[in-house]
């Protein structure tokens, strides 16, 4: 890969990634353990495929702030069809993947028509999606389908006592499904467009209601899905489930080289932002006497860092951007 | 190009010194320990959202200390998905076994059926779960919430000696089991006795500001002098009514008797100053219950059993001021 502006961010977050690895490592070489690897993968499935969502939304030059709602409300509205209701679970997965999809579609055409802020509209969404939610029931629902036992059954099995579940499956497919998607087909190519200059993409033709409908649709779609991912994970339903878990996805976006003015970024680093928020949650419970919050110190540091790194890139790199 | 290459690493390290410090003494103690023959137990907590459950954490560190057990305490921040997260690290790292204090009922069977596999006891703390496998866990240790209830309706009954009693209850959070069991407990403790009867309950959702707004109102609806006790289903409710009582000039304590639950500092200050009668503990000890059963169930396998209970012990004000002081730097 050639090193330049658009992909040092990225391997910066990789090299990151490496180090924090390598130094775990040698304090806990259990740590290298395939068990540790499953893990990593499958604790943070919902929060892959949340970023997954996130990418394309900031790439664009959004926020979506709803997506932690719409995955928590999925998890009820799945206990609630599947135990109360007594739906087979893949047509629950189905009704809510479609619904995940016409939601985004809505706040993305709320956003575009509106011309309201991203920030805001999102804000509404979140608000309604976790009212809803709350609304279904404020209990937590146990799921005890047997089809919900064979899906978390399904594994690949790692050496050392390890396994890749499937919703960790799941995560790596999304993103592939998103890389692909973003990176080699012509809506890719817009949401770029509309990420690096939003009116000057509306002048070149490129239909941005469409691109904007479309972005906020696969972010809540995918929210939809990591709200499955969570049910299978705790085969449960809670309307309080992913409290605040926008914020990480975007940080992990963030940390991924995406730069939150739009435009800029890609998928691979978002895949490895979210591993790096695992690696340290999974250090500080090794570790064991230090308090968990540090992880969030520590991600805020990253960030603050990451941000800073972009902004001299941006520094840097303005003036080859006029002249070419 | 150059310039970028200089500011990536300088970010690079930056980034990995705060990302991993040097804690290599911890852990060549904790490997220490083990050597030794003690225990490596992981605790999986909530999180630190009241002074109870800071309690329960300081004391779950100091009890292992005094056992020699090397005890990995991880947060949770009020998430299931960091508590499985830690029970996976937990596992992974190979823990002789798990103390668990689940933030909600549900969806503890796959993590927990990964514990069972690698052999791993896991002890449920202060909370039960809902599971249609009970092997998945070895015991839970939790107090008794009817009883505690009961403890508070008896002791009523027995201070009245027979003397008519009007009582208005303030409860907890509407739709928790707790108080629930609070309510049933209480009830069943003022069955025997046709003088006591509650004639008021409404919610006060635990807090303190809710709690004196309640009394607030009872002090108002009922006629003066009507109400003989007062029962809260927590202290911080209790504090709130105090507070109610002495702004509508009347005197907590003697005029109106107050019972409430958990045993927090400030009501055992409440009780030394006369304004309350008595509180019944809510034990914020769980954790050294669950050290002595698996400490027996690895030594010749001793199978605990499902459920241990923890006292539900009655204080009054005359030892109020030494239990304050006992007291004060664990919450």
């Amino acid at each position: 890969m050639r090193i330049n502006a658009r992909t040092l961010p990225f391997l910066a977050t990789l090299g990151v990634f490496i180090l924090l690895y390598a130094v775990c490592a040698i304090q806990y070489p259990s740590m290298l353990s395939a068990r540790v690897i499953g893990n990593l993968l499958t604790d943070n499935a919902f929060l892959g495929v949340l970023a997954v969502g996130m990418t394309f939304v900031i790439l664009s030059g959004g926020i979506d702030l709803s997506v932690g709602a719409v995955m928590g409300f999925t998890t009820v509205a799945l206990a609630v069809m599947i135990e109360g209701a007594g739906l087979h679970p893949l047509v629950s997965f189905a009704i809510v993947l479609v619904g995940g999809a016409a939601f985004g579609c809505g706040v993305g055409a709320a956003i575009h028509w509106l011309k309201a802020p991203p920030f805001i509209v999102t804000l509404t969404a979140m608000f309604l999606a976790r009212g809803a939610a709350l609304l279904l029931s404020t209990d937590s629902i146990p799921v005890r389908h047997e089809f919900y036992q064979t899906l978390s059954d399904l594994s690949l099995s790692l050496p050392g006592g390890g396994r890749l579940g499937l919703i960790a499956m799941l995560m790596l497919l999304a993103f592939v499904v998103g890389g692909v998607l973003l990176h080699f087909t012509r809506a890719g190519l817009r949401v770029y467009a509309l990420g690096g200059n939003a009116r000057f993409a509306g002048l070149m033709g490129i239909d941005t209601a469409r691109t904007t409908i479309l972005v906020y649709g696969v972010s809540s779609t995918m929210a939809a899905l990591a709200g499955i991912i969570f049910s299978l994970y705790t085969r449960s339903g809670y309307a309080l489930t992913g409290v605040g878990v926008e914020l990480d996805a975007i940080a992990a976006v963030v940390i991924g080289g995406t730069l939150l003015s739009g435009g800029v970024g890609g998928m691979a680093g978002s895949l490895i932002g979210v591993l790096i928020q695992g690696l340290i949650l999974t250090w500080i419970t090794f570790d064991g006497s230090l308090s968990s919050w540090w992880t969030k110190i520590a991600i805020g540091m990253l960030l603050f860092i990451f941000i800073g790194l972009q902004r001299l890139i941006l520094q840097f790199s303005a003036p080859t951007g006029r002249t070419g | 190009m150059k310039a970028f290459a200089k500011y990536g690493a300088v970010a690079l390290m930056l980034a990995a010194m705060t990302g991993c410090g040097d804690k290599g003494g911890a852990d060549k103690a904790a490997d220490a320990g083990k050597t030794a023959g003690a225990l490596t137990i992981g605790f999986s907590q909530i999180g630190s959202e009241s002074g109870w459950r800071a309690a329960e954490t300081k004391l779950a560190k100091s009890e292992a200390e005094k056992r020699g057990i090397t005890l990995k305490v991880s947060d949770a921040q009020q998430q299931q998905a960091n508590q499985i997260k830690a029970i996976r690290s937990f596992i992974a790292q190979g823990v002789d076994a798990i103390l668990l204090a689940p933030v909600i009922s549900s969806g503890w069977d796959e993590v927990l059926g990964e514990a069972k596999a690698a052999n791993i006891p896991v002890v449920l703390l202060d909370r039960q779960i809902d599971t249609a496998d009970a092997s998945l866990y070895l015991s839970a240790v939790t107090s008794d919430t009817v009883e505690e209830g009961r403890v508070a309706g008896r002791w009523l009954v027995s201070t009245l000696a027979g003397r008519d009693c009007r009582v208005v209850e303030i409860q907890g959070t509407i739709g928790a089991s707790l108080v629930a069991n609070r309510k049933k407990g209480f009830e069943e403790g003022i069955s025997t006795a046709a003088n006591v009867q509650i004639v008021r309950t409404q919610s006060g959702e635990f807090t303190r500001a809710k709690g004196k707004e309640v009394m607030e109102g009872f002090i108002k609806a009922e006629a003066p002098g009507s109400i003989c006790a007062v029962y809260a289903h927590n202290d911080d409710m209790m504090i709130g009514a105090i507070q109610a009582m002495k702004e509508a000039g009347l005197k907590p304590g003697s005029d109106i008797l107050a019972v409430s639950i958990d045993a927090v500092p400030d009501i055992f200050k409440a009780m030394a100053d006369g304004d309350a009668n008595a509180t019944v503990e809510l034990t914020p000890d769980m954790a050294s219950r669950a050290y002595d059963l698996l400490a027996a169930y690895k030594k010749d396998g001793t199978q605990p059993p499902k459920w241990v209970q923890t006292p539900s012990t009655l204080y009054l004000p005359d030892t109020a001021a030494a239990e304050y002081e006992r007291r004060k730097d664990l919450y």
